[in-house]
């Protein structure tokens, strides 16, 4: 039997009322392991103006790589209170801003692991399907071996990777671009 | 671990490109630059997943939320979620929101010269059982006019929110009611290239489903991305 996909429509403007019973902006609570980090940004439409009616959605696994979820079958833990989902939505001025725990690295193909990241989708009014695009870390050695990332071109690489913001430690700073010559690397998955 | 087996594409025309210039929001919005490829692993094979705890069993019944019944004709939307092989998807969260019985949403943003509806918020939530079926109660949307061009009207619709089991099986979507003459000039509607596809998010009236002396039925199935066959189910 062969069925197809249901077709995707837009989210709308009016999200919030259906989805915000969901809405989590604190991913790990106080006991979860793992380096604690916070990551603000903008969602910026053609004109880099901020949208103000999008949502984020995360998911990512804990500080040892284990994802919350039966397939992922490796011999590690799942941690109690950490589920690694998050629902995010932007404010009038399109910044949103969420905490969480630096994930562990997660096998890839070929048996090989890839750079710790969060897996993101991006809803908005105007986008008649989601975007896919993922979050990788500042100066993390691994990030030159993945994946994922090696799949971008290399100019357009940064956009994936958030940056340090300040000087506190753990806060970084990753956009979310629709267009221009920053645009956002979005995958197609 | 072994190889896994991804999800699968969906077949051209059968989801809409980002862009799509009749619906003028997608203009300033939608990525210009090409997708990239990126096949299935760990992180896309996985999503997270929501269990009784976080559903409240009333939240199915969209017309007993408030002390009393909302105003507009009350409906029953129930059918299944499938994925692509035809399996039932159990235990996976839908979430849906909609308009009143006046074409009003209870959100700031919506200015529409109609009234709202104390007793209606326009917000429910379940999961699907063992076989994968749910159900709603709800009343009936009202069409309402938008910006998009000159008299734009969304025709009837709830909107559908499912997580499937995976981050690569997510899916928002809106559901549309038969013989809506306003379907033709919708251009959200109407973004998906492949007419079949398109009109499989019409629901279709439903005798099995409608209460007598109660509420009229409508079934609305629902496919979600099917798992690739690994080498051992062939």
């Amino acid at each position: 039997m062969s069925l197809e996909a249901t077709t995707s429509q837009t989210v709308g403007p009016y999200f919030c009322i259906g989805l915000q019973r969901l809405f989590v902006d604190n991913l790990a609570g106080p006991n979860v392991s793992g380096e604690r980090i916070e990551i603000e940004g903008r969602v910026l439409d053609a004109d880099g103006q901020g949208v103000p009616d999008a949502m984020l959605e995360l998911w990512q696994a804990n500080a040892q790589g284990k994802y919350a979820h039966p397939d992922d079958t490796q011999e590690k833990t799942v941690e109690p209170g950490f589920r690694g989902y998050g629902r995010i939505p932007t404010a009038e001025d399109g910044s949103f801003r969420f905490t969480t725990i630096k994930p562990g690295r997660v096998p890839g193909p070929d048996g090989k692991l890839q750079a710790p990241h969060i897996v993101v989708s991006v809803f908005m009014r105007g986008l008649l399907r989601r975007l896919i695009t993922r979050i990788y870390f500042p100066d993390d050695p691994a990030n030159s071996e993945d994946f994922a990332l090696s799949l971008a071109e290399p100019d357009r690489r940064g956009t994936l990777v958030a940056c340090k913001l300040g000087k506190r430690d753990g806060l970084l700073e990753w956009n979310v671009v629709l267009q221009g010559p920053q645009e956002t690397v979005f995958f197609d998955c | 671990m072994a190889d896994l087996a991804g999800y699968r594409r969906p077949d051209p025309g059968t989801q809409p490109n980002h862009l799509h210039p009749p619906y003028v929001s997608s203009v300033k919005r939608a990525p210009s630059r090409p997708l990239v490829f990126l096949p299935h692993t760990l992180s896309e094979i996985t999503g997270p997943l929501f269990d009784s705890s976080v559903v409240d069993v009333k939240a199915c019944d969209l017309t007993r939320q408030h002390h009393g019944e909302p105003l507009g004709e009350r409906i029953i939307v129930s059918g299944r979620v499938l994925d692509e092989n035809g399996r039932p998807v159990p235990q996976t969260l839908i979430e849906v929101w909609q308009a009143n019985a006046a074409g009003r949403y209870l959100h700031k943003v919506d200015q529409h010269d109609a009234p709202l509806d104390p007793n209606f918020t326009g917000c429910g939530h379940t999961l699907t059982d063992a076989n994968g079926h749910y159900r709603f109660v709800t009343i009936r949307p009202g069409e309402y006019p938008w910006k998009n061009h000159y008299n734009a009207w969304r025709p009837a619709h709830i909107h559908f929110s499912l997580f499937g089991p995976a981050f690569a099986t997510r899916l928002v979507t809106q559901m549309y009611f038969p013989c809506d003459p306003l379907l033709p000039y919708d251009p959200i509607f109407n973004c998906t290239a492949d007419e079949k596809a398109r009109n499989r998010l019409i629901s279709l009236f439903d005798w099995e489903t409608t209460v007598p002396e109660h509420a009229l039925g409508y079934r609305f199935d629902i496919i979600l991305s099917g798992r690739h066959v690994t080498p051992w189910e062939k």
